[in-house]
């Protein structure tokens, strides 16, 4: 049926029925319709972003990088500048098998480890062998993609959920005997050849060769950094033309509603498995780049917590977005490190909180409730403490600056926290839990205690371990939200079910 | 050092010591995995997710039983006898990891009941890590250690001249039998049984006839993750250590467990879990390479029972209704 919003404009006449229209897909006019309806700020970014030629897109998000060299010092291109394109590589990678086709691969990162230990063999001083890049490296990625083919093979019939728990095992079986896999006593025996050191074992592959391109060598991280942009670049040419071709297109139905896809007549099984190779072999290739950088390959660096932020940044770019990947992965690596600093932390912790009250509370007052209250509060608590309980302020906040030293007088900072910080947490989480459950007047009002109970257990617990644990949990915490507020992610085209 | 020599030695003049040891330590594990199976079998048969989190849930009631036992003045000094404090722990972690599970399903499925099948399986995979860290910064990375030994006391019977087994193994075994055998009741006989039975054969059906699919769904939640609690403080009494990270390497196992035996079936997911800590303790015993790569051993016998029966050892082919 047509909805009403589409007789806009002219009335319709006295006789016109309201009755569907030929050729009018309700949908397509709802979404056309909900475009233009955006406005502010988002609305205009949004239309001129899509006003832009693809070629220029791919300019605007890749250009700011392609300058980044030479503004910065070596540490810092490696730490923000290098992970960050290798991550956003092996996101697009992962977003074509999670975000195209819509299967869940955990095994992703055992494909990236697989592609530096191939190369690592085939070409380092630790092996013996120092076989040419331009040779290596496409038998690595060949390989990868063989890996990847078996292993979706096995899961062929029932591909969708089996896929993840074989893959999440596979990792888990990589990671196993990487760590093992050393000729050592503890070590398989293989047939013909007997006991060979394949992977170094838990100290890891070392002396990869650097990568030397027909003669070519690249030695430092400027020049790593622009191989890995470009191929950035080429892939995501390329996957932007693979998305517009029949595959793409076929991927993208499959993700929708596979069932469907398979009715009309969509060999729906083979072009999983293409898109699983497809991404397998996109991390085996990264995965040749990161053992080159790091000349090594060490088994600690493949595994859940890796697994973890890539899927974080396909998540935060949107799945299926291929720009959005690039954001995805200038947050999500942008973001740790600047975590790593208490100071830092600190400021991006209140930061976002702050944003994320604001762009959450309307109407305006209720905002200047919350913030006002929260702050009172804390003053309130702070000073009773002070009178009934004197060791409740007697610790300092950790990092200084004028900021600290103020939330010194609203914060309670115990000595002798750890118990108390242990069950604050649970406490807090229980909070988090019933603000979900209320509406009204009382989330904004059981708002107040809550962000004061964080600000609490942030000063006395998170921040101890924030590149640790605390990051993790963070992301954990933002994979369940986003995937309940947005399930296609931040930057992605959130779907409509057609029932 | 077991290499190929030992391994064909071990065959002819049987090691008939060798062999009762790994049998006995394999049906233990099994026994604990069969109890996790069990959670994931429930849910995946009910909502069609795999719950991810289901191994921390497993490793938040280890923990939880840890704590029990330290309240109640600690393995030496218990307030009451052995026997009745591994009792009261038991109660404690199951009831406390059957309300988390409830509130992970209400937090992290629930909203998403009708989205893209992805999206659950990445909030699954969100709470997970999230559990998983929190027990890292509450509790860190160190090992607990249950103290059994000073618990209850360890014997060890002698069956026979080389067959011997502990009190502690006897408990395990017979413990998740009986949790078998009062789920299977309960599954089989009860009203509530009945219901959960009609929800995960045809949710909308189900909710017509006057089911409250919600209140089922979260019931299934409560009782997985109960077991998965009692399997989580069985593995502190028998190996006497807990880890914040055990539950990732037990949920995968427990997940095996769940496919090789037929996803969604009960009795299945009882012989897939027998099965797997078979597979280990033998691997661990008598294969090449076992005691590092008897998980590479269980992945294999996964992959294995893809290629030949789908479906599990007991499960139905998956028939897709339209």
């Amino acid at each position: 049926m047509v909805g009403p919003n589409l007789q806009g404009g002219v009335p319709p006449g006295p006789g016109v029925v309201d009755q569907p229209r030929v050729g009018v897909d309700e949908w397509v006019a709802n979404v056309d319709e909900r475009r233009e309806a955006q406005r502010g700020l988002t609305g205009l970014v949004r239309r001129g972003w899509e006003r832009v030629p693809p070629a220029g897109r791919l300019v605007l998000l890749l250009g700011p990088f392609a300058v980044f060299p030479f503004v910065t010092n070596e540490g810092n291109l490696f730490r923000y500048g290098l992970i960050t394109v290798i991550y956003a590589l092996l996101a697009i990678g992962l977003n074509v098998v999670v975000g195209f086709a819509g299967l869940l691969d955990l095994g992703y990162v055992a494909f990236f480890g697989f592609g530096a230990y191939l190369y690592g063999i085939m070409a380092s001083g630790h092996s013996g062998h120092h076989l040419q890049v331009e040779i290596a490296i496409p038998i690595a990625v060949v390989v990868t993609a063989l890996v990847g083919l078996l292993l979706g093979l096995t899961s062929w019939r029932l591909l969708g959920d089996y896929l993840a728990i074989v893959t999440l095992f596979f990792l888990q079986a990589f990671v196993i005997f990487v760590n093992n896999a050393n000729g050592g006593p503890s070590d398989f025996a293989y047939p013909f050849v007997g006991r060979v050191d394949l992977t170094g074992g838990a100290n890891g592959l070392d002396q990869i060769d650097p990568l030397n391109f027909f003669g070519y060598h690249i030695t430092t991280t400027k020049g790593y950094y622009f191989y890995t942009l470009i191929s950035l670049a080429l892939l995501m040419t390329m996957l932007y033309f693979v998305n517009k071709s029949r595959t793409g297109r076929a991927w993208r139905a499959l993700r929708e509603d596979p069932l469907a896809a398979e009715v009309m007549s969509m060999p729906v099984n083979r072009l999983k498995l293409l898109a699983f190779m497809f991404g397998a072999a996109t991390a085996g290739f990264t995965g040749t780049i990161f053992g080159a950088v790091q000349s090594g390959a060490f088994p600690g660096d493949y595994d859940v917590g890796l697994l973890i932020t890539i899927y974080a940044i396909v998540i935060l770019g949107g799945l299926g977005s291929i720009g959005g990947v690039v954001i995805g992965a200038l947050v999500v690596n942008g973001a740790p490190e600047l975590l790593r600093s208490s100071s830092n932390a600190r400021f991006l912790f209140y930061g976002v909180i702050l944003l994320a009250l604001l762009v959450a509370i309307r109407p305006w007052y209720r905002l200047v409730v919350v913030l006002l209250g929260t702050v009172a509060f804390g003053a309130i608590v702070h000073a009773v403490v002070v009178a009934a309980w004197p060791r409740g302020t007697a610790g300092h906040v950790q990092g200084g600056g004028a900021f600290g030293r103020a939330l010194d007088h609203w914060v309670l900072i115990p000595t002798h926290v750890d118990r108390i910080a242990g069950w604050a947490y649970f406490v807090l989480i229980l909070a988090a839990l019933v603000l979900t459950l209320v509406r009204g007047w009382w989330r904004t009002i059981a708002l107040i205690p809550t962000l004061y109970l964080a600000s609490f257990v942030w000063e006395n617990k998170l921040i101890e371990q924030v590149s640790g644990a605390t990051r993790l949990i963070l992301l954990g915490a933002l994979l369940v939200v986003i995937m309940n507020v947005r399930p296609a992610g931040i930057f992605g085209t959130s779907r409509v079910e057609i029932v | 050092m077991r290499g190929p020599h030992s391994f064909v030695r071990s065959y002819f003049p049987v090691n008939w010591s060798l062999f009762f040891g790994e049998l006995v330590s394999g049906l233990t594990l099994g026994s604990i995995y069969a109890l996790i199976a069990l959670g994931y079998t429930m849910v995946y048969g009910i909502l069609k997710l795999l719950n991810f989190a289901h191994g921390d849930v497993y490793m938040v009631g280890a923990f939880i039983g840890f704590f029990v036992l330290q309240w109640l003045g600690g393995p030496l000094t218990t307030a009451v006898t052995g026997w009745l404090a591994i009792a009261i722990m038991f109660v404690v972690a199951m009831v406390g990891c059957g309300a988390l599970g409830v509130g992970i399903e209400i937090f992290a499925y629930r909203p998403l009941r009708n989205a893209p099948r992805i999206a659950p399986l990445i909030s699954a995979l969100g709470v997970s890590i999230f559990l998983q860290n929190s027990a890292l910064l509450l509790w860190g990375p160190q090992f607990r250690s249950y103290d059994t030994f000073d618990l209850i006391g360890v014997k060890s019977y002698h069956i026979g001249p080389n067959f011997f087994i502990s009190n502690i193994q006897i408990f395990t075994i017979a413990a998740s039998i009986a949790l078998m055998a009062a789920l299977t009741w309960l599954v089989v006989r009860t009203r509530t049984g009945k219901a959960m039975r009609a929800t995960s054969f045809d949710r909308e059906a189900a909710e017509m006839m006057g089911i409250r699919v919600d209140r089922v769904i979260s019931f299934t939640f409560f009782v997985g993750s109960a077991l998965a609690a009692a399997g989580g403080v069985m593995f502190g009494i028998v190996f006497g250590q807990i880890f914040s990270l055990m539950g990732f390497t037990a949920g995968l196992k427990g997940f095996t467990a769940a496919v090789v035996g037929g996803i969604g079936s009960i009795p299945g997911a009882m012989l897939g879990g027998f099965l797997i800590g078979l597979t280990e303790a033998f691997a661990t015993g008598y294969l090449p390479g076992g005691s590092t790569y008897a998980n590479l051993y269980v992945f294999a016998l996964l992959i294995a029972m893809f290629l030949v029966r789908p479906s599990g050892l007991l499960g139905s082919p998956v028939i897709q209704k339209v």
